[in-house]
């Protein structure tokens, strides 16, 4: 029966999709709230998916009968963290041309929707969800506008059940001002950059007159996928990096009268006066990345959250510099704790990855903090999130429903140390 | 007596005799002894004998004599040079003059992995030593010209095309036919790193080249003892011939002088290598590797700086040669190193003399800018009894000057070839003066200033000075100018002092003239400013260098918590002595009068991380991935001194990198392990007496799973093949060494070499490998070959298979916790490093990315929370683990006395994201301190803004800019595949 029961079991914790209904109390624990505060002795208290409770420690009135307590003492409970710009669910093998789903060919592909190519049972989500990751922007690429991205939580049946927030933002690359001269091997200003841009405006005026009429005879899809945008109810999200080329996107911005913010920013530092005055937030793409320039200084890169921040401009973090945006989700808290080493402190850096990226995808009345009324999307970990030292979860929680922390590497790993005879610690 | 015995003997040579030709001649005979003499002249005999009013004699093409006391033959031509100066035509041995382009046979489709070219010829395609410049060279007059326009009267031209080039021929630069112009058919055998236009894939990188080279050296070695019996190779056949030429070498770049330099002491000779302008950046090294060199004029036009942001894209290194390459050549000459100048390089020859003027004003005497142009040269390619001075019994090969060549307004009016003139610039009378000018009736004066060779007009009416512009000859002149009513063009007749003539105003035809009334008073030059600043040098040349090397001390530091990675582990209050690069001694209140105290109170010492596998700091390439064997390429031969990545790891802690060959094949090449000396030459940075290693690899590059379409052609395709491709390389490896051991005649085989080395246990084994069933098929195959697999390294499914690794005896350098970037990483984990080292292997976590290897102490620390490893040997999987696996745990890796002090000072627990590299040290030398990292930024801007300025300054000027353009600095991955030594 022993084994009928395991088996069971993991059934269970695998599969909880289902709306939480009971209560569930985590009980003095270090509450990590998002917002850059924290709680050193605290009390989270949630059903139905929804914070009832988060704050200091409280008699809760539960018991083992009423609700499922978790005991906090030594633990740290923080916000779901929220990976932006990601190929989650998109992209299964790099390298393997027929699980990729994140690239379109074309140049301007507004109407493209990455929601529906979202794999909810894609073997990389339980490996970047096992460390806290639970909500997720799900981002198309290629050409210059390149779609539409959802946000997605990282547990959920089929793409409609696990979407957060539909056709949420536009997504675009902004031409390059320098470009690579492959004979010479050489960067050069490039001679191209100002016709780019112009390709960009004539499309944006086009775009932005059709959808001042409602109804055409002619539907022109690639146009009607721009009307949230025009209406000022979709983001746009535009990869940027060099100052001139931020300079660029934000006086499009301002031309075409949109809401964008700025995906990259390596170079935002240069510009954080225009940046500020206009209330453009950046999405800084990694900490973990090379300075741009050899004379640059070396930690530049883990110090730009800080920058920004000091500048008071809204920054959020994530990792989707390179072709690893999808699997290397999983160290975004790294990427933050490195920048607590480099000029913020640990609940400011915590906050990047929670409160500003939800606030920057605009879903921050139901993510990115412990704050009642907000959705129970939270974990439990032993120690500092953000270290790898101390990293360790215990309990991840999407919308109150309990979600196992271990994934099939756990299980593989559990396979050969039994093979072996390794005591698991 | 001896100089009549001289004379004749080179008359007997030259002047006796009919002045025969093998062609036919289309009228009636016309030979000329052609005998000039050249009086009243300035003669710039030699570099250091300048005779003044002096005379020159020459007779069918040779100097006869020059001096002051000479005979002047009845039936020489006499001509008046009072003014002028004489100076030997320069010699340029860097050029491809009259050389037609290679033609290659047509390219197929897909890898190329043989030459096209079907002769009996060496296998690969950019091998051409057969190739002979003097049968193809024909004169060509439109480029010949230029050369001649510039100053120069020979050349030696090669075909610029290729590794092994072939001989270069010492040609005249005169128009004459073209056999007459050949004056030494094989002077010299020229050589590169770059494959020119071969359509073959093989080499690709530059370390292919260089094994490229010195097999082909090893061929022809072999080819003479007997393997011309074997098989007829032309190739081979040529080396041997050329050998007693001059050996010429075409380095890109200050570095290659120093890997020609290499070849060349290997193979006992020495090259004279042509540079390419930046040799004052490494110019100890350059003098100590005893290569002359020739050197090009081609400094960096003035960028366009005027954008702050664009500007940034110029390295520290762009900005600092911009204004130091320059001064290269003063700074060669001041070191004492040989060279001699080319005009390669230069967009126009038109630019040579005022960038030859240019190193004058930068410190380049005068004397030893003629050497090279000159002397110097002519000794290179021991031509020094024909051609580079005025001497009897040279070929009159010499230029007709205005003044010293060094001046500015010099003009060169006549460039001799083989004594036949060619006119560089008309010689023009000098009429400036002050004239009175009469038009029709009208009276002007006529004001005619500047240069006597490039006069410039006005026209006095009134008090009002007009514009003129006009033309003057020996005979003839013309004056056009606006007098405020009408235009008046003037053409005419020169005559003594005074010039007269027709001209138009309107339609009206009249007459006109001008007399002289006065003296044109020049004024005095106004003399430059002789001393040019220039910033200082830095060591290395790019982005964190400095003016000086630190330098090695004895340092104390005291009250630390102390990582051993010994058994007495970790230390807490304990103090660690360095003295003379080692550690003297770890305990508890060491006194140390001398040395410099350093506070470790709340930091952690460790020693300094190690990366097993890392790409930086290497030139052109990191893959031969053109053949599924390149064991004779050796990364050690490329390494970049000033890659800025090793600057960027010494601010992550790490103090040594094994630099790998890429993954693209399954026999890659020699690896080299370096300690990250920042400042010091390449050969400076490398492990001494460590091991040597080789990398291998297995599995989706080697097969080319992931090149795309056209790559399906290269054994091996799978992993069956793979397999094969190893039993063959070793079976053959054993038959080579055992052929050897017999005594025969063996071809030395640079690939087979490797692999005898790795059977004899002399060199070890690094492996790029992903999956159980490859890592096993490797193991076995050694096993069957009775050597052991060192390392696998990536091993991402070593896990499944530890212990068989474990049985083997091999090791694993693993990452922490990549995936999913391949089908063959599908099942990688992170817990694969923990199960590895649980198990007995020893386990190192390497970077293979120059970003990641800033943080491996980050990285190593995820087994902790992956696998729950402890924090000590999480540790050492970044330090004293891949010591062992390198083979130095007895030099690095631990914090014990006597080892080497290599050691890192955090500011916090060393595997916490926290951690901060305050302080790396290599050999009790501090590389990298984060204290001073703000004072060595403010330094760096104030030296950028000092240069741009002075840009700007130039720009404001007047000077011509160009558009801004920098080189990449180029990071290299496992898997890249491109191209690096293509053109020329």
């Amino acid at each position: 029966m022993k084994k009928l029961f395991i088996v069971y079991l993991l059934f269970i914790t695998t599969i909880s999709l289902q709306a939480q209904q009971i209560t569930i109390v985590i009980d003095n624990a270090t509450l990590h709230i998002g917002d850059g505060s924290v709680i050193e002795k605290g009390t989270v208290i949630f059903k139905n998916g929804k914070i009832e409770y988060a704050g200091p420690q409280k008699d809760h009135g539960f018991d083992d009968n009423t609700a499922s307590i978790i005991d906090g003492t030594g633990k740290h409970v923080y916000p779901g963290i929220i990976a932006t710009g990601s190929g989650l669910g998109l992209i299964e093998y790099s390298a393997v041309r027929a699980t990729r789903d994140a690239y379109e060919v074309g140049v301007f592909n507004p109407n493209v929707r990455s929601l529906i190519a979202y794999n909810t049972d894609s073997k990389v989500i339980p490996t970047v969800r096992s460390n806290g990751i639970l909500i997720a922007q799900v981002v198309p690429g290629g050409g210059v506008i390149s779609g539409q991205s959802s946000i997605m939580k990282l547990s959920g049946w089929n793409w409609e059940d696990a979407a957060v927030d539909t056709d949420n933002g536009m997504h675009m690359y902004w031409p390059g001002v320098y470009s690579y001269n492959y004979e010479k091997g050489t960067y050069e200003v490039s001679s191209s950059y100002a016709e780019e841009v112009n390709e960009i405006n004539t499309f944006m005026q086009e775009a932005k007159a059709y959808c001042s009429v409602e109804n055409h005879k002619e539907k022109n899809l690639k146009f009607e996928a721009m009307r949230e945008l025009f209406a000022g109810k979709q983001k746009m999200f535009v990869s940027a990096n060099a100052a001139k080329a931020i300079v660029g996107a934000v006086d499009f911005a301002k031309t075409f009268g949109i809401k964008i913010v700025i995906v990259g920013g390596r170079q935002s530092y240069r510009v954080t006066t225009l940046l500020k005055e206009n209330n453009i937030p950046v999405i800084i793409e990694s900490t973990h990345e090379l300075p741009a320039y050899d004379g640059d200084p070396v930690d530049l890169p883990y110090r730009l959250p800080g920058i920004l921040k000091s500048a008071g401009i809204l920054c959020g973090l994530t990792l989707s510099d390179g072709g690893d945006s999808f699997w290397g989700m999983r160290n975004i808290p790294f990427i933050a704790g490195t920048s607590a080493a480099y000029g913020l402190t640990k609940e400011e850096a915590l906050q990047l990855i929670t409160l500003n990226n939800a606030k920057i995808l605009g879903i921050d009345n139901n993510y990115g903090s412990l704050v009642a009324g907000k959705s129970a999307t939270l974990f439990v970990a032993e120690g500092d999130v953000l270290d790898m030292k101390t990293s360790v979860l215990t309990n991840i929680f999407i919308n109150g429903e309990r979600i196992k922390v271990e994934n099939w590497q756990d299980d593989l790993s559990k396979k050969y140390e039994m093979k072996y005879g390794i005591e698991v610690k | 007596m001896k100089p009549f015995l001289l004379l004749l003997f080179t008359g007997i040579l030259t002047v006796s005799g009919l002045a025969q030709s093998t062609f036919p001649v289309n009228g009636v005979a016309d030979n000329r002894e052609r005998v000039y003499a050249f009086v009243h002249a300035t003669l710039v005999v030699d570099p250091t004998t300048t005779i003044a009013d002096a005379t020159l004699l020459i007779q069918s093409g040779k100097i006869l004599s020059a001096g002051t006391n000479v005979t002047i033959p009845a039936d020489a031509i006499v001509v008046e040079s009072k003014g002028k100066f004489i100076y030997p035509s320069f010699i340029d041995l860097y050029s491809g003059y009259g050389m037609p382009a290679k033609q290659n046979p047509p390219q197929g489709r897909g890898p190329q992995m043989l030459n096209n070219n079907t002769t009996a010829s060496n296998w690969n395609q950019a091998v051409t030593p057969e190739f002979e410049a003097f049968t193809f060279f024909s004169v060509d007059t439109a480029a010949s010209r230029k050369w001649r326009n510039a100053g120069f009267g020979t050349t030696l031209s090669h075909r610029k095309d290729g590794i092994l080039r072939g001989t270069g021929a010492l040609v005249l630069l005169g128009d004459e036919s073209t056999g007459k112009m050949v004056m030494k058919e094989k002077v010299s055998s020229h050589y590169s790193f770059l494959k020119g236009s071969s359509t073959q894939d093989y080499p690709s990188s530059q370390m292919g080249s260089i094994a490229l080279i010195r097999q082909a050296l090893y061929d022809a070695d072999w080819y003479a003892k007997g393997g011309d019996k074997i098989e007829k190779n032309v190739s081979l056949e040529a080396i041997n011939n050329n050998k007693t030429l001059i050996q010429i070498f075409d380095a890109t770049e200050k570095l290659e002088i120093l890997r020609a330099d290499k070849i060349g002491d290997e193979f006992a000779f020495q090259f004279v290598v042509k540079g390419s302008g930046n040799e004052y950046q490494r110019i100890n090294e350059i003098k100590a590797s005893g290569a002359s060199l020739i050197i090009p004029l081609n400094y960096p036009k003035t960028p366009d700086v005027s954008d702050p942001y664009d500007a940034e894209l110029l390295s520290i290194s762009d900005l600092k040669h911009w204004e130091m390459a320059p001064a290269n050549c003063a700074m060669l000459a001041a070191a004492g190193i040989k060279f001699s100048l080319t005009s390669e390089g230069l967009e126009n020859k038109t630019d040579f003399l005022p960038a030859l003027r240019k190193a004058i004003q930068y410190g380049l005497s005068e004397t030893a800018a003629l050497k090279a142009l000159t002397t110097i040269p002519a000794e290179m390619i021991k031509s020094q009894n024909e051609i580079g001075t005025l001497n009897t019994g040279k070929v009159a090969n010499f230029i007709i000057t205005s003044g010293n060549i060094f001046d500015e307004s010099t003009i060169i009016y006549e460039n001799w070839v083989n004594g036949i003139p060619y006119t560089v610039q008309q010689q023009k009378p000098d009429v400036r003066g002050v004239y009175k000018l009469t038009v029709d009736n009208r009276i002007y004066g006529l004001a005619i200033s500047g240069k006597a060779a490039t006069p410039e007009f006005a026209v006095i009416k009134n008090t009002d000075t007009l514009k003129a512009t006009g033309n003057v000859t020996e005979s003839t002149v013309s004056i056009t100018f606006n007098d405020g009513l009408e235009i008046i063009r003037l053409s005419g007749w020169a005559g003594d002092k005074s010039f007269g003539g027709t001209g138009q105003i309107n339609s009206a035809w009249i007459n006109w003239n001008a007399t002289f009334t006065n003296v044109y008073a020049e004024k005095p030059a106004i003399k430059k400013d002789d001393t040019i600043a220039i910033g200082s040098m830095i060591y290395p040349f790019t982005a964190y260098g400095a003016t000086s090397l630190p330098k090695q001390q004895e340092i104390l530091i005291t009250n630390t918590t102390v990582w051993t990675n010994e058994d007495a582990g970790v230390l807490k209050n304990y103090d660690v002595l360095v003295s003379n690069g080692k550690i003297i001694k770890v305990g508890k209140n060491i006194a140390a009068k001398n040395a410099t105290v350093i506070d470790g109170t709340n930091k952690h010492l460790t020693a300094g991380i190690i990366d097993e596998h890392s790409h930086i700091a290497v030139t052109s390439g990191v893959n031969e991935g053109t053949q599924t064997l390149s064991s004779e390429v050796r990364i050690g031969d490329v390494i970049n001194c000033d890659d800025v990545n090793i600057y960027r790891q010494l601010s992550g802690g790490v103090t040594s990198s094994h630099i790998l060959h890429g993954s693209a094949n399954a026999i890659g090449g020699q690896t080299q392990l370096i300690k990250l000396r920042w400042g010091v030459a390449p050969e400076l940075m490398k492990f001494e007496g460590a091991d040597g290693f080789i990398k291998f690899a297995l599995g989706e590059n080697v097969k080319q799973s992931n090149w795309g379409d056209d790559n399906t052609v290269r054994f091996p395709q799978s992993r069956m093949g793979v397999e094969q491709v190893f039993e063959d390389a070793f079976t053959r490896a054993e038959e080579y060494m055992a052929a050897k051991n017999s005594g025969a005649l063996v071809r030395t085989d640079l690939e087979l070499e490797a692999l005898v080395e790795i059977l004899q246990e002399k060199r070890f084994i690094t492996c790029h490998s992903y999956v159980q069933s490859e890592i096993n098929m490797l193991m076995k195959v050694a096993e069957r070959h009775d050597f052991k697999v060192n390392t696998f390294t990536h091993i991402l499914e070593g896990y499944k298979v530890a212990d068989k690794m474990k049985m083997h005896g091999a090791g694993a350098s693993s990452f922490s916790d990549w995936w999913a970037y391949k089908y063959e990483v599908a099942e990688a984990i992170p817990q694969n490093p923990n199960i590895l080292h649980e198990e007995g292997v020893v386990t190192a976590i390497n970077s293979d990315d120059a970003e990641m290897a800033r943080r491996l102490n980050q990285e190593a620390a995820k087994s902790i929370k992956y696998a729950g490893m402890s924090e000590e040997d999480a540790l050492k999987m970044v330090t004293l683990n891949p010591a062992k696996l390198l083979h130095v745990d007895n030099r690095v890796g631990s914090i014990k006395e006597g080892k080497d002090a290599d050691l890192v000072l955090w500011s916090d627990n060393p595997l916490s994201i926290y951690a901060i590299a305050e302080k790396t040290m290599i050999d009790g030398i501090i590389y990298y301190d984060y204290s001073k990292q703000a004072t060595i930024m403010e330094n760096a801007a104030n030296e950028r803004a000092r240069i741009i300025s002075k840009m700007l300054h130039e720009k404001n000027a007047g000077s011509p800019v160009i558009p801004i353009s920098t080189k990449e600095n180029r990071l290299y991955e496992c898997d890249d595949d491109g191209d690096y030594v293509k053109g020329n």
